[in-house]
């Protein structure tokens, strides 16, 4: 079966080893990948997560964050003075994922209080949004539908990132509160070296975030999505006074 | 029979699929339902047959019920891959060209192409693989040769590529 069938009587056999030649060049790197965990465990071989989680799971190795602000004011907060101050010395200082992290803050900050231009994708164009993205990423991103919670899609954007593109999606309460989620890749001894507790949550920075760096966390934040735990109480600073009290009490329970 | 059999398949499985469909994603679903199909049919596999053509044929009954589900790729909105062209990594374009034009070939024809070209398979191998006559095999693969050949030389240089052009 390792014989090269026979090129076809009518045709000039030079052109289809050419092309032939550049079709076995093709994903070529493939084949010395090592096996996904997920393919070995469909094969029945190690104890790899089950399908069910893949979806989530498939975010291995990327980084996420989570960023919440609520009303406006958060650019002129003292916290954002000093961040800015402090990010050439924090850049060097700091690791990767403080990094990954504070970027993200920073392009919360920039992109949120926006009216006319929040995102480069709006929502309409949902499914594009989300191929573009993947495709400028190699993962393949889900979008997780806030929409129990009351958050809609406002769409999202390409942002430039030290290791390569990173992704902003952006979400909208019924009060115009906005969070937004920022996707990128970290290396792996980047995310290894962020600590044994891959989910952290941040108060450092211009916004306080909540972010992961390994796909088991993404699991985690799931399932606290979820299950609304009181969050909010290490949220320093947060609830706006702009929203109505009723909102925000819903924002409470529903959303932490 | 073990089933770790599968795993020295899986890498060329996996480029397969990702030829085939053009993602790399979607090629590892492929090959993850290919799997788990193998390992729950495992008693279909006679033994002393070849494995690596009866893992390609589960794959490809596998691709083709994915195909009736899912919209054929060829109704891709032109304004949408525009944007996938202008978003391609330069120093890849040439594979991505390959890739695309691959894309545009019918389904069947880029499948008897990618198994005779990549894999190695005989003809009467891939005429089991799809379940088609070998004459059918031949036929389809003069098509998709000629066919990618067309495409790829009306493909426009990518440095001066500003517009999609019509492929005929």
């Amino acid at each position: 079966m390792n014989t090269l069938p026979p090129p076809l009587d009518d045709d000039d056999p030079h052109a289809w080893l050419a092309q032939r030649d550049a079709l076995r060049q093709l994903h070529r790197e493939v084949l010395d990948e090592p096996v996904p965990a997920t393919l070995l465990a469909a094969a029945g071989v190690g104890r790899g997560p089950r399908r069910a989680d893949a979806p989530w799971l498939r975010w291995g190795g990327m980084a996420a964050a989570v960023l919440i602000a609520f009303g406006a004011g958060w650019i002129a907060n003292s916290q954002w003075l000093r961040a800015t101050g402090n990010s050439a010395r924090l850049a060097r200082a700091v690791p990767a994922a403080q990094e990954f992290v504070h970027a993200a803050a920073v392009a919360h900050a920039v992109y949120s209080p926006e009216k006319r231009h929040p995102v480069e994708v709006a929502a309409a164009e949902q499914q594009h949004l989300v191929q573009w993205l993947s495709r400028r990423l190699d993962r393949p991103l889900k979008l997780p539908d806030l929409s129990a919670q009351g958050y809609t899609l406002v769409g999202g954007r390409l942002l430039p990132g030290s290791q390569g593109p990173r992704a902003q999606f952006m979400f909208e309460g019924p009060g115009g509160e906005r969070v937004t989620l920022y996707l990128g890749s970290l290396d792996a001894a980047a995310a290894s070296g962020s600590g044994e507790a891959a989910f952290r949550f941040a108060t450092e920075g211009p916004v306080p975030s909540f972010y992961w760096v390994d796909a088991a966390s993404a699991t985690l934040w799931r399932a606290r999505f979820r299950a609304m735990p009181c969050w909010h109480s290490r949220l320093p600073c947060t609830v706006s006074s702009k929203a109505p009290a009723a909102r925000l009490s819903g924002l409470h329970s529903d959303f932490f | 029979m073990d089933p770790r059999a599968l795993v020295p398949h899986i890498p060329s499985l996996r480029r397969y699929a990702r030829a085939l469909t053009g993602d790399a994603w979607a090629a590892d679903d492929l090959v993850q339902d290919t799997l788990e199909r193998a390992c729950s049919k495992w008693r279909l596999w006679s033994l002393g047959t070849d494995l690596r053509a009866w893992l390609f044929t589960i794959m490809h009954n596998q691709f083709a019920s994915q195909m009736r589900r899912a919209p054929p790729r060829a109704m891709v909105d032109i304004d949408e891959a525009a944007h996938e062209l202008r978003a391609a990594d330069a120093q890849r374009d040439q594979a991505i060209d390959l890739q695309r034009c691959l894309l545009l070939l019918p389904e069947d024809q880029r499948a008897v192409l990618l198994l005779v070209a990549l894999e190695d398979l005989s003809y009467a191998q891939v005429a089991k693989v799809l379940g088609i006559p070998a004459g059918t095999v031949m036929s389809r693969l003069s098509r998709a040769r000629t066919r990618l050949q067309a495409l790829m030389d009306e493909a426009p240089p990518v440095a001066g590529r500003t517009a999609l052009r019509r492929l005929k």
